[in-house]
Parts: structure tokens; sequence; C-alpha cells
């Protein structure tokens, strides 16, 4: 348990209802570094995520961002402290332009040193359409957009779910560079994703997830895509 | 004859105008927060019972009473959202509807205890009855005329109020998707309060115009809720512009009905609004 | 879930139930005739609160207009026994049939509507049908009609006589409408709108045809409100708009029993008739309260246990008194022949 990382969780069980989606999870992330959670469909992922993001029905154990405990505090007070996610299915506000849905990713965060000339950085393209409203755009694009909001909000420590979900994989490429590019801000980042070796390519640390509990967890260049793979399917 | 045909297709459209104050904030509610407010018209006859006490126990000029009421409305319409609509609000609209209901009949009763059941009306002075004579027979009240001047004002300060702030960004935002509001953390049960809020600055303005042109009694909310009610289907759930189109509909169908008798002035009204309903039931404007 | 105390439970809620009809059934011999009137209006009344619960509680037809159809029941009830001549008996049967004409076209404009809409919508279409009626000058216009003498009389000579049988015939339509309705919910339809209610996913799974089951529960309560409308007029022995068409009588009350009472719940509309007319009989002459008093009471029901004095009754009760729903006992579900295609309870 070193007390110098930037996301910890210990002993995390999450419930939906009657439904215990996790079991006694634990994982940490560091500063700069792209943590990778595998997993098959259902294995609790989202639900992960989504109680980092105070959204669970119900917790037990500890989620320590920068040392502070989680639990119990709203999705509003997350986000402006410092944790940003990029929900899975992009998720947009489909009437609002590209600009009010950014803005709005920079309001409710940190309001730090990310600015809107960083993600039109990142993304040239948004810059050209931002008077569009988001559902006129792609897929990719909203992609975009749904990360350039999440970025807006200054995060240190940045959550994506499943971003690359039916997507082309040229634009997948794009959006995994930029992504390594904001860990080497110093973010720290949480990749949710299906794709075996996407997810190993792009993780300095992985965990693999079955069933609502870690069955491999490690480097990726301790291990192999087979083994990994086995775990996945919990073969 | 061709006069008077004109005077009440103009008291029609200028009696729209009224109607499309009491539409505009119910509009918001449906757009916004998904789901029909049925003590909106016992809200604005509330309103107007507190102008009553406002103008005739302190003598405080009207409009000086409405400019009081409205910070009061805002604070009473944010307050009522979250303590009471936001409990009720989920996936199924019964408990909303039911308890939207049961509140109105607790405003009309609480009314009809404090004022009793007799028919009321502000004194609204010289302003009341002063008219423009347009030529050629044709008079227009000046009173009407402000209301529908303000009621036009009015939707273009919250057309510019959602579309160029960014609380009505928010608004909007939540408007589209609540869930993902909440998962980005904007704080939407917040955000629906101050929607509310505003809802209940219209109507505040409204029962400020409806107190000095008509009368109203503590059984009056009813069938204020369902004139507004008809504006927001007629002018396209939703559409605050279109609240204007379905309220002047509704009032001149209203003043010609009011040519064969009273009973006709309300009934007019209904069976315009069914017919167009049946023929166009996305409204005049739907928002896309 | 067996403990003794559970099944005593049961047993003395359906005693308690059986009572209450036995008392009904030997009413005539036991109560004077202003109790009898008064049980007349209480099975009226539940005739309403069991239709607006069937609507509101299961086909999700949250409706503020069900007052129309007792007034238009009033009105053909009228027009077919004065005008037409009819017999009494023949004229309520006819005025459940004209409600029933009434609400296809009636249905036609609020299914137009989505459910939160669909409440004041069909307020609109009351207050229309409303008007009209106050522009019918046959039956006395806006300031309404009597009812002949003659017309009562053959349902008895004496008024004692009389009350009996507007009794019986009340009487006769709740039975109708608890039985009807109770078969309603036990077929395929019930279970699917049940089923939807509770999980929308399970009922898809079951292929229920929601929208044929929703109409089909409209134009179920319409000729029962009618009736019902036709029974109140040889009480009052008199029509008109405000009365016949009453929405504080036969929307607001009926909304107030079901909600207290327990909305979805068979038991619940006639719990919450039995404490309305507690309330009415004891709390009548506080005005103007009595109605905040019920208005505070159902919004706190809503918020707190949404299933009303049955769903905290509920608590201590552990089955249904009425058994609409054929989930449990498990054991008798499994022999079922449709046991696989019946909703998995959520997990």
């Amino acid at each position: 348990m070193a007390s110098s990382a930037l996301l910890s969780i210990e002993n995390l069980s999450v419930f939906h209802g009657q439904f215990q989606a996790i079991h006694d999870l634990n994982l940490e992330v560091a500063a700069g570094e792209i943590v990778s959670i595998i997993g098959a469909n259902g294995a609790g992922k989202s639900s992960l995520l989504k109680a980092i993001m105070g959204r669970a029905d119900r917790i037990e154990g500890a989620i320590r961002f920068e040392g502070a405990d989680l639990a119990g505090r709203s999705t509003a007070a997350i986000v402006g402290g410092g944790v940003a996610l990029v929900p899975e299915g992009r998720r947009l506000f489909p009437s609002l332009t590209v600009e009010e849905n950014l803005n709005i990713g920079w309001e409710v965060g940190t309001r730090g040193d990310v600015g809107f000339e960083d993600v039109y950085g990142y993304f040239p393209m948004l810059r050209e359409r931002r008077r569009q409203k988001a559902r006129e755009l792609s897929g990719g694009q909203q992609q975009m957009v749904a990360l350039a909001r999440a970025l807006l909000a200054s995060p240190r420590l940045l959550l994506c779910d499943e971003i690359s979900l039916g997507l082309a994989p040229t634009i997948i490429n794009d959006l995994y560079e930029i992504i390594a590019k904001i860990r080497d801000r110093g973010v720290g980042i949480v990749v949710v994703e299906q794709d075996i070796a996407r997810s190993l390519a792009v993780a300095n640390h992985f965990y693999c997830l079955l069933e609502g509990r870690i069955n491999l967890s490690g480097r990726p260049q301790d291990t192999t895509r087979e083994i990994v793979a086995k775990h996945y399917f919990g073969v | 004859m061709l006069a008077a045909i004109v005077n009440q297709i103009l008291q029609g459209v200028l009696l729209g105008g009224l109607y499309a104050m009491f539409a505009m904030g119910l509009s918001l509610s449906v757009g916004i927060l998904r789901f029909v407010n049925i003590a909106h018209g016992d809200l604005i006859v509330a309103a107007s019972f507190l102008l009553l006490t406002l103008t005739s126990q302190l003598g405080l000029p009207p409009f000086l009473a409405v400019l009081l009421v409205i910070p009061v409305a805002f604070g009473g319409g944010y307050l009522l959202q979250r303590l009471l609509f936001q409990r009720a609000l989920g996936k199924s609209v019964l408990p909303i509807i039911l308890v939207t209901f049961g509140l109105s009949i607790i405003i009309q009763n609480g009314l009809l205890g404090a004022y009793g059941a007799d028919t009321r009306k502000v004194a609204g002075g010289a302003f009341e009855t002063a008219t423009l004579a347009l030529g050629d027979g044709v008079n227009i009240g000046v009173l009407p005329l402000t209301i529908f001047l303000t009621a036009v004002a009015m939707i273009g300060l919250l057309d510019r109020l959602l579309y160029a702030t960014r609380i009505g960004a928010r608004i909007r935002a939540v408007s589209d998707d609540v869930a993902t509001a909440d998962l980005v953390g904007l704080p939407s049960a917040r955000i629906y309060a101050i929607a509310m809020g505003v809802v209940g600055v219209t109507i505040a303005i409204s029962a400020g115009f409806m107190s000095i042109w008509t009368n109203f009694d503590p059984a009056s909310g009813p069938s204020r809720l369902i004139t507004a009610f008809e504006a927001v289907v007629l002018g396209g759930l939703g559409s605050l512009w279109g609240t204007l189109a379905g309220g002047i509909v509704l009032g001149v169908a209203q003043s010609l009905g009011a040519q064969v008798d009273a009973a006709w002035q309300v009934l007019a009204g209904h069976l315009v609004f069914l017919t167009v309903f049946l023929i166009r039931p996305q409204g005049l404007f739907p928002r896309s | 879930m067996f403990e003794p105390k559970a099944f005593w439970t049961v047993a003395m809620g359906r005693g308690l139930l059986a009572l209450g009809a036995a008392v009904l059934i030997v009413g005539p011999a036991l109560f004077s005739i202003p109790q009898l009137q008064l049980l007349t209006q209480f099975l009226s009344l539940l005739v309403i609160a069991i239709m607006w619960n069937l609507l509101a509680g299961y086909a999700d037809i949250v409706s503020i207009g069900q007052h129309a159809f007792v007034g238009i029941g009033a009105y053909a009830f009228y027009g077919f026994a004065v005008f037409a001549g009819l017999n009494p008996f023949i004229a309520l049967v006819m005025a459940g049939a004209t409600a029933l004409l009434f609400a296809l076209p009636v249905m036609l404009v609020i299914f137009r509507l989505r459910e939160a809409y669909l409440a004041v919508g069909s307020w609109v279409v009351a207050e229309t049908l409303m008007l009209i009626a106050g522009k019918l000058s046959a039956f006395g216009g806006g300031s309404g009609v009597s009812m002949p003498v003659s017309v009562v009389k053959e349902l008895g000579a004496q008024p004692a006589l009389r009350y009996e049988t507007i009794y019986w015939l009340s009487f006769a339509l709740a039975g109708l409408a608890l039985a009807s309705t109770f078969i309603l919910m036990r077929s395929r339809v019930g279970i699917g709108l049940t089923a939807m209610r509770d999980d929308e996913e399970g009922a898809g799974a079951i292929g229920v045809n929601l929208i044929r089951s929703r109409i089909l529960c409209f134009l179920w309560a319409a000729p029962f409100l009618g009736i019902a409308g036709g029974i109140i007029t040889l009480q009052k022995l008199r029509v008109a708009p405000p009365a016949s068409f009453s929405i504080t009588d036969w929307t607001v009350y009926v909304i107030f029993i079901v909600v207290i009472g327990g909305i979805g719940s068979f038991e619940g509309p006639i719990i919450g008739t039995i404490v309305f007319f507690l309330i009415r009989q004891y709390l009548a002459d506080i005005g103007v309260w009595h109605f905040i008093l019920l208005g505070v009471l159902s919004i706190a029901v809503i918020l707190v246990e949404p299933r009303g004095l049955w769903g905290l009754l509920r608590r201590i009760v552990p089955q249904d008194l009425i058994p609409v729903s054929h989930a449990p006992p498990r054991r008798r579900r499994a022999q079922t022949p449709d046991a696989d295609k019946a909703p998995s309870p959520t997990l």
C-alpha cells in the first residue's frame, strides 16, 4: 500500500440492489501511468468505474484519491476534486453544440491548466465543428468530444470506459496516442477495454477482472497474451 | 360589423398573450423536467392572492407588488422542486402526477380557507381601462397590449436564457440526458430546482397581469392549467414560441365563441384544441 | 415465512373481508334508510375506485377525466329512462353501453398523448363533455333537470322499497366489478400488465401486447362507470352538468381513495374507500381541512409508502388477501404450464 498512489482501492465491494458486482477488490493507480482493466462483458468493469465516480448503489471498502476517501461524496464533488470519466457509449448531450458540451466539462472540473486551446490542439477537428450539435457528429468525432470534455476538467485521474467501442482502427490509434500524451503530463489514467491486445499495448500495469474479482494483475511485459486471454475467459 | 369582428379577433390575439404567459412556465417544466405540473394553475392563482394581499392590505401599487413577488416565486419554485417534486421523480410518472395533483387540491382548499370563495380582482387603476383607437372603430386596450408585448419579451428572454447562458446550457444538458449529466458531475437536482425557480418567475408575472385583467377565485387554478396545457400542446410540446401561437389560437377561438354566449367561450377553445390536436398531434411548431 | 402468526394475519384479513361482504348481504334487513343510502354511495364509489385503480395502477393510464364517464352514464340513463321510457333496469344497461361507446373517441384523443400528458388531456376531454352536456336543453341546460316521479316508482311503490332496490343495484355492480376485474387481472392480460409495471423487460419477454391491454382496460372501465353514473342518478333523482360530471366526487376523491388505500393492489381501493368514508363521516365538519388532510396524506403516502395503507399492512400480512398475482406459493407455480414464461423476479 504505497501512500504515493494517486488512486488506491482497498477491499472494495460494489452492490447494485441485491446484486454484488465487485468482490473485495484491491487496485492502485499512480500519477503518470496507464492502468488497464481487462475483462469480458459483465465482469464488473463499468461498475468499478461508476463506484469511483460515486454512482454505485452501495459500496464496502475504501476508494482513496490522493489519500482521501471518496465514499459518500457526490459525483460533482469528485469531478471537482480532480477525477473525470469518459463514459461508455460517449454519452454526449446531443442537442448541445460541441462547444457547449466541452464547456460543461470545463465548468464541472477543477478549472485547472487544461484549456480549450489544449483540446483543440489535440483534436483540431473539434474547433471547426464547435458550433455543430453533438448529435450531428460521427461516432469517432463524438468520442473525441467525450474525451475532450473529460480533459477540460483538468483531471489528475482520468477514467476511460471502452472508448474504442465501435470505432475504426485508425481513430482508435489517434485516441490512444492522445491518451499517451495526457499520461506524459502526469495524469493517472484507467483504461477499461474488452480488446486484450490494445489494453496490454498501452498499459503500464493491468488488472484482469472476472465475475467481479481480479484474477490476474501485473505489468504487460511480464506476461503473454495467451495467459491474459485464459484469465479473461476464466478457463 | 367588420370592425366588430376585427375587434374580437384582436382581443383574442391579445388574450393569447396572457395564455402564452400561463403556458410558458408549463412548457419549461414539460420540456426540461418532463412532467406536467398539475398544480401549475393553482400556483398562478396562489400568487394572484398574494398580490391581492400586498395591494389591498398593504396598499402597494400592483407593479411594485409583482416585483416583490418575483424573488419569492423563484425561491418557492426552487424549494418546491428540491424538497417535493425531486423526491417523486423517477422511472414512472405516476408519483409525480399524483404529488402535483395532491398539491393542487391542497392549494385550492388552502386558498378557500384563507380567502373564502368570493371572486376577486386586483385594482389596476386607469391603466386597466385605457384604450388606443386604431381608426375605423377598431380599438385596442392598453392593458391587453402590454400583456401581449410582455409575453413576447418574456419568451425572447427565456429563449436567450436557455440558449445563450451557462445555466441555460446546463438546463438543456440535464433535459437531454439526466443520467449522463449526473455521471459527468453536473448537479442535476440543483439545475432542475433552478429551472423550477424560473418557472416560478413566469408564474409571478402572469399572476400579476391575470389578477388585474380577469376575475379569479380559489377554484380558478384548474381552468388556468387546462388553458396552459392546451397552449403547450397546440404549440408543440417544449417549444417556447409555440406557446405564443397556441395561446393565440385559443384566445381567438374563445373570443369568437364568446360572441355566441359565455358558455361557448370556453367550449369553443376546447373544441378547437381537440380538433387541431386530432389533425396535428405534434402541435403547430414541434421542437425538432 | 410460515409462522403461525403470519397465517393468522392472512386468515384474519380474509375473515374481515368475508364479514364485510356478509354485512352487506344482510344490509337491507339491518340498516335504516339513511344508512342504506350511505352504503349505496360507498358501493358506487368503490366501483369507480376499482376502475381507476385498474387504469392507473395496472394499465399506466393516469386519468384525471374518468368522471366524464360517470356523467355520460348519468345523462344516458336519464335519456333512456325518461325520454325513451325504458324500464330503469334496461336504461342502466344502456347507460353502460353509452359510456362504452363514448370511450372509443375519447381514447382516440388521450392515447395520442404520452402518459405524463395523458392526465391533463383526459381532463380537457371531461371538461369539454361537461360543457356540451350543459348545452343540451332537453336536459335542462346548465342548471340540469329532475327525474319525474313516475320513473322512480318503477323501482318500488314505497321509498323504503326503492332504496332497497337501488342498494341491491349498487351491490350487484360492485360485486360484478370486483369479480370480473379479478378475473381480468388473473388472465394473460392482467399478468402481462402486472409484469410490465414491475419490470418492463419481463413483460416484453412474455410477449404482452401492451397497447391492446391498455385499450382493453380503458374500455373495461367505461361501462362500469356509466352504470355507476346511472345508479347515482337514481339516488340523486337529478342530472346537472357540475354534479353529474363532478370532478371532486368522481375523480379527486377517487384518486385519494386509491392512493391512500394502495395503488396497484386489489385490496387498496377497498381499504381506501372504507378509510375515506370514515374520514368523511367524522371529519366532514372541518370543511376545507378535510381536503387538505387528504391531499397531505396522499402526498405522504406516495413519498413514504407508494403501495399505500395496504403496502403498510402487507409488511405484517405475508400474502395478498385477494390473490390476483400468480407468483407465490412457489410449489403451485412450478405446476403452472406457463411457469417458464412467467416473468422472473428482478435480481
